[in-house]
């Protein structure tokens, strides 16, 4: 049994994991946006046979909010086991290259507003000395790529916040874990033109997130193959990758 | 990321566009945006239909599968309410740990909850607990122009009849809440047999039914001359004693659609001889999992490939219990002198329960079921043959599994199906619904 913080917890991948944490009886507060949803979420993961669920209606990309919800999550859980952060959105690329207000307000989802929760919970972690931060960033991060490069850029702002963050907190006893999933069939990559062979089941990456967290994995890649694909991508050139239309 | 559905005989082969619905709140609007675009639509499950009953007439299908979370799960009773995407397979998951069980399940737990309602689907106990229909409570069933409702027995019974075994027509069923059955152990006793002709089948059925929950035979319908009507009959009951195991999810894939049935009069033939002679010839008794007892085909993923791209048709009929012996025989004999057979090939004695649906399949008699690879000989020849002996004999097909029957077949089979169109949504409508209603 864990006593788990999950932000974002609507998510695909969020409720995936969860999912398989309530089947090992775990204790979840569940944090996200979008009330009715949430409530879903948690009678599901009640009726799978969750010890306890708590749910907590928060915006993370509202920053002032953290700190109370924090303090909400250490009351009803007195301690906190892991923390997966998996909340984010992905923008419309073309409509961040013209729109200088839409390309802020998506880094803000997708980068800022996780580095301020981060600071905030790798903070009150290192008091407990124990546990691990789960953080879901992307593939996309690796390399800026013509297509996606906002995403990306907001996304290897978080990996690498996450690296310095893990040497920092390993002296302190608390694991942190970069997760970079690759194309993953949820709603929010639906619509998208992906290749079949490459997407995976959210609850394929949920198995592989679960086990990595509990074996203390540093950077880990849903599927591993993504390590193979993403290591050949940042191999190529920059005089031939600016040529690419990746 | 959009991938094509198809129905699990493919064929006729209509890929449909799938427009998912990730939460209940995502039915309402997503329904208005294709009715907007295409006119009509149609909910979709998991494609474990077999014919085009699952298929949109707009080719444009609401996906509900990924409503798949629990609503609320009550262990003391025995109860789950869940959206209605999830399938049978997921409730078991939950259940049998608890030491609960579903009261009906189909051949495969791959269905989803809504699917099992539209369809009204029956089990290897449909003798003594009739069908789906037998354990539901209620459900919610959301109109295009209402707001959403409760059926039940008692609260809106005229959608709730409607609605079983109505195909999906109705409405888009958006949750369900069904009873389960209590069990001491996930484990099954079973008892085999094989059995020498249809005569045997009826004495060996009117005897083990009354003593057994679930009861099924398979018939090696390639047998010709005295042989004919040989099979195999299984009866089980759930243990008393035993653990409470969820079966191994893992299952063996078939990657790909061959481009040609590997399911072929030679290769059936070998098979049928085979497991036919492998049979004990007496009551042989056994302990099994539920998972081989129940869905033996579940071990293979998608076997439906097995059939190649022009896919399979299943027939089922259902032919009354008076004359269930003679057609059958008659039936028998012109599946084995035209030499198509099938692996699955599955009879079974239903009982007298009747299901509140309008629409449902099952009627007191017997039922037999046949996968068939597709060819122009299967449809020019054989099936219609197949139907004149289910007409004559006032038997009928299955919707579920469908894909030639005739209208004139079709609305003499199923008088309320004019009841049904009235209450259709004129927002869903399905290629099967389409072919037969004209």
């Amino acid at each position: 049994m864990k006593k788990i913080l999950i932000v974002g917890a609507t998510s695909a991948i969020a409720c995936a994991c969860a999912r398989l944490w309530a089947v090992e009886r775990s204790e979840l507060f569940l944090v996200a946006r979008d009330a009715q949803k949430l409530q879903q979420t948690c009678a599901d993961l009640q009726a799978r046979g969750a010890r306890a669920v708590t749910a907590y209606v928060m915006d993370a990309i509202d920053i002032a909010a953290h700190s109370l919800m924090y303090e909400q999550c250490l009351a009803t859980l007195q301690t906190v086991d892991i923390c997966l952060v998996a909340y984010g959105s992905l923008p419309d690329q073309r409509a961040c290259e013209h729109s200088v207000e839409q390309a802020m307000e998506q880094f803000t989802n997708n980068g800022s507003s996780m580095i301020a929760l981060l600071t905030l919970l790798a903070n009150r972690m290192a008091v407990q000395q124990r546990g691990t931060l789960a953080v879901i960033s992307s593939v996309a991060g690796d390399r800026g790529r013509p297509s996606n490069y906002l995403y990306g850029a907001a996304k290897a702002a978080v990996s690498t916040f996450c690296e310095g963050l893990r040497a920092r907190l390993f002296k302190s006893g608390v694991h942190v874990i970069t997760i970079k999933p690759g194309f993953v069939d949820t709603p929010m990559t639906r619509g998208l033109a992906l290749p079949a062979l490459l997407v995976t089941q959210p609850d394929a990456v949920a198995r592989r997130i679960v086990a990595g967290i509990d074996r203390q994995i540093a950077v880990l890649y849903v599927p591993g193959f993504w390590r193979v694909i993403m290591w050949m991508i940042m191999a190529i050139p920059q005089p031939l990758f600016k040529r690419l239309n990746l | 990321m959009k991938a094509s559905l198809n129905s699990w005989g493919n064929y006729p082969h209509a890929p449909q566009n799938g427009h998912p619905c990730q939460w209940q709140a995502d039915v309402g609007p997503q329904w208005q945006r294709l009715i907007e675009a295409h006119g009509t639509t149609l909910p979709f499950g998991n494609g474990r239909s077999y014919g085009d009953s699952c298929l949109a007439g707009s080719d444009h299908v609401l996906q509900l599968r990924p409503l798949d979370r629990f609503i609320e799960a009550d262990w003391e009773n025995g109860e789950i309410c869940a959206e209605a995407g999830v399938t049978l397979g997921e409730i078991l998951q939950l259940a049998i740990p608890r030491g609960w069980f579903l009261q009906v399940t189909p051949g495969t737990r791959h269905v989803t909850l809504g699917g099992a309602v539209a369809n009204d689907v029956h089990g290897k106990n449909h003798h003594r607990c009739g069908t789906f229909a037998g354990s539901l409570v209620c459900f919610g069933l959301h109109r295009s122009v209402q707001a959403p409702m409760v059926c039940s027995p008692t609260v809106n019974p005229q959608w709730f009849a409607a609605t079983i075994g109505g195909l999906g027509l109705t409405g888009v069923i958006t949750w369900v809440r069904i009873r389960l059955r209590k069990i001491q152990s996930s484990l099954i006793d079973s008892t085999r047999m094989r059995f020498d002709c249809l005569d045997d089948f009826f004495a060996l059925s009117a005897d083990m039914d009354a003593r057994h929950e679930y009861s099924v035979a398979w018939i090696d319908c390639l047998a010709k001359g005295n042989a004919r009507g040989r099979g195999c009959f299984t009866a089980g009951d759930h243990c008393a004693t035993g653990p409470l195991e969820v079966a191994a999810p893992h299952s063996l894939p078939v990657p790909m659609r061959s481009p040609v049935s590997l399911i072929n009069p030679f290769t059936l033939k070998l098979f049928n001889r085979h497991y036919w002679q492998r049979q004990p010839p007496t009551r042989h008794y056994r302990t099994v999992a539920y998972s081989p007892f129940f869905y033996p085909l579940d071990r293979i993923e998608n076997w439906n490939r097995l059939y190649g791209r022009r896919g399979f048709q299943q027939f089922q009929c259902v032919l009354p219990a008076s004359v269930a012996a003679a057609a059958l025989a008659e039936l028998l004999r012109s599946i084995a002198r035209s030499g198509s057979g099938s692996f699955l090939a599955v009879l079974k004695r239903c009982g007298d329960i009747a299901s509140p649906g309008w629409l449902s399949f099952p009627m007191p008699g017997t039922s037999l079921a046949l996968d068939f690879p597709q060819n122009s000989e299967l449809t020019k020849r054989l099936l219609p043959r197949l139907d004149a002996i289910v007409r004559e004999a006032g038997g009928r097909l299955y919707p579920a599994k469908d894909a030639h029957m005739s209208g004139s077949d079709f609305r003499q089979a199923y008088p309320a199906w004019e009841q049904l169109e009235a209450m259709r949504d004129p927002a869903l409508i399905s290629r099967f619904w389409q072919r037969v209603i004209r």
